[in-house]
């Protein structure tokens, strides 16, 4: 009995022993700090893993947020803002047709891999692209690729959208000209993306070597896109590691980079996919800031000398009207009434954080194209009522979709904002049924299949032109919203194809003004995404487009 | 024994086969597909239809299964389509990780468990055995994740004892051999990350823990108490045998018996129990990775993982099985 009873009084003493000494280490780790004397390192909190280091494969933010800051292409956008700035290119230019652009290139940059950038390096990019086969064709693969340049040099698949690239000639070191067949509203936004953005020559020869498959019920990405070492951009930092396993990628500056060098030596992305975790992994002081912070954590973090820049609106949320579903939405009439009906500013105020605005149109006020002349619907329960009345849909009942168990940058909380929204509905005596599905795949299946009469929804802009706004939705025949409208088409279409950037911005205000009038759905608001920061931090200027460039970070 | 064995392994095929039948018409009933989730927000139409067909979406559901136990067979459990990577090298990047998390939870449950529910047996009606009691009851009816929370709010957050999410600290660089982190610090020489990886299991260890100590605390009293009443103790005292030598081979050793079994099935447990603590401390396990799999509707994943748990289940009992028939010898008899 007595050794068996110490034998367990002692196995619980070391327990306790462990417990205290892994207490008293910690204190003494934390007070030394994270690295040990001066941060060399910055750690960051994603909601998710990348899916690929080679951005031409990914069309996902937290992809482009790891490879922004190892790549660059052509263009960018100026730091902070929206406007187009050299990227890759310090100038650039176009024929009158908009089919021709010509872009003079940046003198002494490198590779990561060593290799000189030059205009060969550019078309050898352009041209990879282009020539892509089997299953890099999928718009899994090259979603980006197809958006901007349409499809390849031998489509393997009649859906594949008809090829817009025509070529790419380095007609001298530092001058490349990339021919495209028709003028489009893609462009030259499109040359900024971080999809477009360029590689090595080098490590596009070994990119080619491997092929992404197909195979069973899946695509597997090749080899090079999920293993730090081939990957060689021309940006402030090289991916140095992608550790899977403990969720973290790891980037060191590049000294050798031609334009201002990173503050900080190492720059490490780490998923941690909710948002309490990422708001608790900061306060508890293991990471030095994260993105999408919710809304109602923003004065949490404020009061605990935390900084929350919140960025400028570049998004929309709206809500959709599927006309196919309820047939009543096909009068303009209920369209109004529910316009009417919803109380945007009260939406605004109670749900959206500091610097949301109430939407008039599909688009925020800094897109260029935004009108203000379009026709409003300011809220208005008795005349939502009387609009009822004169459709003669005084008992109309609806189905409303809305999304569980996510947030977006757009929406910060669905179901509180589904919630508003239905009571201001029932106010002008609309029955509305509730439908809350999984974000996804089902809310997003459904939403696009047009199976909900009502359904929340919004978009983050990809670049400053209104078609990557208005265009996708409404530029032709959607089942998510079901109408056929030639005035709403052809507004759009006519934009689309008009070169002169100042005429093209005139044709998205009438556009805009003719989509309103129409009224296919609702927009509500537009919000400004918050990041969060540690006190300690300068952190970078904050993109509308989140784009953020984490080379101007460093500590106090 | 070897008879045991074989009949057991036997009986693994038809199990897993229907098994994989059932979660095969289960996942294909629900709505939805993954091409969305692939393509986000604004996919067309003509490009789901696309990507179903290159994911071979499109196939009657016979011809999908088919082609799935085929591809098991050939020890191929397909790509995961939310990371584009094989199904195999995705289970085994992260599960090392739960398996220390797993291991660490059972060693929490047995160490404290047994000797707890031993004492608190012996002492019927003192304060330990109250505490005990109620303890486990406590520790029965607090969720997981809500005990995951609470632990991670006041040691990670408010504290700053223990790291608040992660298996491993930035920039602790150890070098792989095993995979499981503790393991390979210690058989490298690196003690640092040994102690790192340590100090991130603590929190998720003892959430995770907390159901298992429990059922062991009250199972191992219950037994113990029963086996205390046997007339064979009795006997055994009365002969004037030391006691701690009662205590040890007659008491504890049969009370053990049905203890074994129910760290055997808590342990089968565990892996599920380990999604959620997982998700709160984003500790980059098994866990974690099915949640984000079920969100983003990943078959492939889904399908290996239930599976995959399946066959844990049963080679735990077929363990559990050999265990007791060595402790027991009446049960190679039967």
């Amino acid at each position: 009995m007595r050794i068996i009873k110490s034998r367990a009084a002692g196995a619980i003493v070391t327990a306790l022993a462990v417990a205290l000494i892994a207490t008293g280490c910690s204190s003494e780790r934390d007070e030394e700090g994270d690295s040990g004397g001066a941060k060399d390192t910055f750690v960051f909190g994603g909601p998710g893993d990348p899916g690929s280091l080679d951005p031409a494969l990914a069309s996902d933010g937290e992809t482009f947020r790891v490879t922004r800051q190892a790549f660059e292409a052509l263009l960018e956008h100026e730091s902070g803002g929206s406007e187009l700035a050299p990227g890759l290119a310090e100038k650039w230019s176009s024929n009158e047709a908009g089919t021709v652009w010509t872009f003079n290139l940046r003198k002494d940059v490198t590779f990561h891999d060593g290799e000189k950038f030059n205009a060969a390096a550019v078309c050898a990019n352009y041209d990879y692209w282009f020539n892509w086969t089997g299953t890099y064709q999928s718009s899994a693969v090259s979603y980006y690729w197809q958006t901007i340049m349409g499809g390849f040099a031998k489509n393997e698949d009649p859906e594949t959208p008809k090829a817009n690239y025509k070529s790419c000639t380095a007609t001298d070191d530092s001058t490349a000209v990339i021919e495209v067949n028709e003028p489009s509203a893609n462009l030259p936004g499109g040359f900024s993306l971080q999809a477009l953005a360029i590689h090595s020559p080098k490590a596009l020869k070994e990119y080619a070597k491997q092929e992404a498959t197909a195979k069973g019920d899946a695509i597997t990405y090749p080899k090079y896109s999920q293993v730090a070492g081939t990957v060689a951009g021309t940006g402030p930092y090289k991916i140095s590691e992608w550790n899977k396993g403990n969720k973290e990628v790891s980037l060191e500056r590049f000294d050798d980079y031609w334009g201002t060098k990173a503050k900080i030596k190492n720059l490490v992305f780490r998923t941690i996919d909710t948002e309490d975790g990422r708001r608790q992994a900061l306060q508890a002081g293991d990471i030095d800031g994260y993105d999408l912070v919710a809304p109602a954590d923003v004065k949490t973090l404020e009061n605990g000398k935390f900084q929350v820049p919140t960025r400028d609106v570049f998004n929309i949320f709206y809500v959709g009207m599927s006309q196919g579903k309820n047939p009543a939405l096909k009068k303009p009439e209920v369209r109004q009434a529910i316009a009417h009906a919803i109380d945007r500013d009260n939406l605004v105020k109670t749900q959206l954080p500091e610097g949301g605005v109430a939407a008039t149109q599909f688009m925020p006020d800094t897109v260029a194209g935004y009108s203000d002349a379009v026709k409003t619907y300011p809220f208005d329960t008795a005349k939502a009522k009387s609009l009822l009345k004169d459709a003669g849909e005084s008992a109309l009942k609806v189905e409303f979709c809305y999304p569980t168990e996510v947030t977006r940058p757009y929406m910060p909380a669905p179901q509180d904002m589904f919630e508003l929204m239905k009571a201001d509905l029932e106010k002008a005596g609309i029955t509305v049924t509730p439908k809350p599905m999984k974000w996804a795949p089902d809310y997003l299946d459904a939403t696009e299949a047009g199976s909900c009469a009502l359904h929340m929804l919004g978009w983050t802009g990809d670049f400053n032109d209104g078609y990557n706004f208005i265009g996708t939705w409404f530029a032709e025949y959607d089942k998510q919203w079901g109408f056929k409208d030639k005035g709403v088409f052809a507004a759009l279409k006519a934009a689309s194809i008009e070169t002169d950037p100042a005429k093209r911005t005139d044709l998205y205000k009438k556009a805009n003004e003719t989509i309103m009038a129409y009224l296919p759905g609702v927009p509500i608001s537009s919000s400004p995404p918050a990041i969060a920061f540690a006190a300690n931090v300068n952190p970078p200027k904050v993109s509308p487009l989140t784009q953020e460039y984490f080379a101007e970070v460093s500590f106090k | 024994m070897l008879r045991l064995v074989a009949r057991r392994l036997l009986q693994l095929i038809p199990t897993l086969l229907g098994l994989s039948v059932l979660l095969f018409l289960w996942l294909n009933r629900l709505p939805g597909g993954p091409a969305s989730a692939i393509l986000g927000e604004r996919a067309t139409d003509a490009e789901v239809a696309r990507i179903n067909r290159a994911l071979g979406l499109d196939e009657p559901v016979w011809v999908q299964y088919w082609r799935f136990i085929k591809r098991i067979f050939e020890l191929d459990l397909g790509t995961s389509t939310q990371t584009g990577q094989p199904v195999w090298e995705e289970f085994t990047l992260r599960f090392p990780a739960t398996v220390e998390l797993s291991v660490a939870a059972i060693l929490i449950a047995v160490v404290i468990g047994v000797p707890l529910g031993y004492f608190a047996a012996r002492r019927r009606g003192s304060w330990l055995d109250v505490t005990a009691v109620s303890g486990s009851l406590l520790g029965i009816c607090i969720p997981v994740f809500f005990l995951a929370l609470l632990l991670k709010g006041l040691f990670a957050v408010n504290l700053g004892i223990f790291p608040s999410f992660g298996r491993l600290s930035t920039g602790i660089d150890a070098t792989k051999i095993t995979g499981f982190a503790v393991l390979d610090g210690l058989l490298t020489g690196e003690f640092d990350a040994s102690w790192d990886a340590i100090m991130h299991l603590v929190l998720p260890a003892v959430a995770l823990a907390s159901i298992p100590l429990a059922v062991i605390v009250r199972m191992t009293r219950a037994s113990v108490l029963e086996v205390l009443g046997e007339d064979y103790v009795r006997t055994a005292e009365s002969k004037g045998l030391e006691k701690r030598v009662v205590r040890g081979r007659h008491v504890l050793r049969n009370a053990l018996l049905p203890v074994i079994t129910a760290v055997g099935l808590l342990t089968g447990s565990l892996l599920s129990g380990a999604v959620l603590t997982e998700s709160v401390f984003s500790f980059g396990g098994i866990g974690q990775f099915i949640r984000t799999s079920i969100d983003a509707r990943d078959y492939p994943v889904l399908v290996g993982f239930i599976l995959f748990i399946a066959l844990v289940y049963v080679l735990i009992n077929l363990l559990v099985d050999v265990a007791y028939s060595l402790i027991d010898p009446r049960v190679r008899v039967h």
